[in-house]
């Protein structure tokens, strides 16, 4: 459960941005979240509810985008998603380590005034 | 309408044009500029959640690599054998085990630190409380209390878990997942992230493979699929087979971690 410590990362970020931005106010919070980044979105939610308290991004709106996992194969140069927890090529199964998408754990953007 | 004070501009400047003041409210005068910052509006951001423990990770490396140290990250489940790896490796360490640095974390007791002082080796305990993984900066902090050039090799011996540490680069040369022989030839499938991210994969507890059933075949093909550049080691602390490899493949690394440091100093001249 490191979701705690993630969450409160975010909030350090959005601070930053926001006070950059002379922002009084965060109202929505836009992560990306990839499948492999050993994050649970909803623990992301309980943990943000309990670190905005009693700061501008209370009562703000986390919005968070999903990243699928991508894989190439590098035998067919096509690209892949692979299906429960393998990464194995649909077309020609040939197993892949090349990971294009899904590692991501980003805080992508905030709406502020 | 305006959304900040309700004055009757618009945005549309072909609708209405409207004076860029107006004084007949009740506020002082402003122009319709001030109230861009009290719009609400995007902020591109684009910054990883981890992007400070990753700065961290970097100085270890970089302090890692200065000191021609090779630097492991030890993830597993708890119980598979870690504490007992590293006692023996330093055990059969070439240079003694005055040469390897442990750095240990356990959310309580500094039990794995004295198991590992008592063979020679030099080992801080990091106590995390309730904390399910080590972070570059508590690794950071270790390293400040020990004498770097006295070592060469240096073992982070994780949290006990094989969710969270996967997520936290502590600027390892090389990240080593363990899997005994009694947890089940599937996990590799179960925890991808840990497995992925993986340099080596050791199984331990060999020696009992037979007498738990352990499907050998199954377990090395799993592996295979998720990590399949990654070096794997069949091992027995018990027995002491497959020590020896274990012992050599990492005289190796430092030695091309060596080799490579030399090659950048001899660059720069």
């Amino acid at each position: 459960m490191h979701e705690v410590g993630l969450m409160e990362n975010a909030l350090a970020i959005a601070l930053d941005y926001a006070a950059r931005d002379q922002a009084h106010r965060i109202h929505k919070i836009c992560l990306r979240v990839g499948a492999l980044s050993g994050v649970e979105p909803e623990a992301l939610r309980f943990a943000f509810d309990i670190v905005t308290q009693n700061t501008i991004a209370e009562a703000a709106q986390l919005e968070i985008e999903p990243c699928p996992t991508r894989c190439y194969c590098a035998a067919c140069q096509t690209e892949f998603e692979p299906v429960d927890g393998g990464y194995e090529c649909p077309t020609c199964r040939i197993w892949s380590a090349a990971i294009l998408q899904g590692k991501e754990l980003e805080l992508a953007s905030l709406e502020v005034s | 309408m305006c959304t900040t004070c309700g004055c009757a501009q618009v945005d549309s400047a072909a609708a209405y044009v409207a004076p860029l003041t107006h004084e007949t409210h009740a506020h002082e005068p402003h122009t319709h500029k001030s109230h861009t910052s009290n719009l609400t509006h995007t902020l591109a951001v684009h910054t990883r959640l981890l992007a400070k423990n990753d700065q961290f990770a970097q100085q270890n490396r970089d302090r890692f690599q200065a000191c021609g140290l090779l630097a492991l990250n030890f993830l597993s489940s708890p119980g598979s054998g870690k504490t007992a790896l590293i006692e023996q490796t330093a055990k059969v360490w070439g240079g003694g085990a005055e040469r390897v640095g442990v750095i240990v974390g356990d959310l309580a007791t500094e039990n794995d630190a004295q198991r590992l002082r008592s063979v020679g080796a030099i080992a801080l305990q990091i106590t995390t409380g309730s904390a399910c993984h080590l972070e570059a900066d508590m690794v950071a902090h270790a390293l400040s209390h020990l004498d770097l050039d006295s070592l060469d090799l240096m073992v982070i011996e994780n949290v006990g878990n094989l969710v969270c540490p996967a997520a936290y680069d502590l600027g390892e040369a090389r990240r080593a997942v363990l899997l005994s022989v009694t947890e089940g030839e599937d996990k590799p499938l179960k925890y991808p992230t840990a497995f992925q991210s993986a340099d080596v994969v050791i199984l331990t507890k060999m020696d009992i493979a037979q007498a738990v059933g352990f499907d050998r075949t199954s377990a090395i093909d799993n592996i295979r699929h998720m990590a399949p550049r990654a070096t794997v080691f069949e091992l027995s602390v018990r027995t002491g087979e497959g020590i020896d490899t274990w012992v050599q493949y990492l005289q190796a690394q430092r030695q091309s971690i060596n080799a490579r440091n030399s090659g950048h100093r001899i660059q720069s001249f």
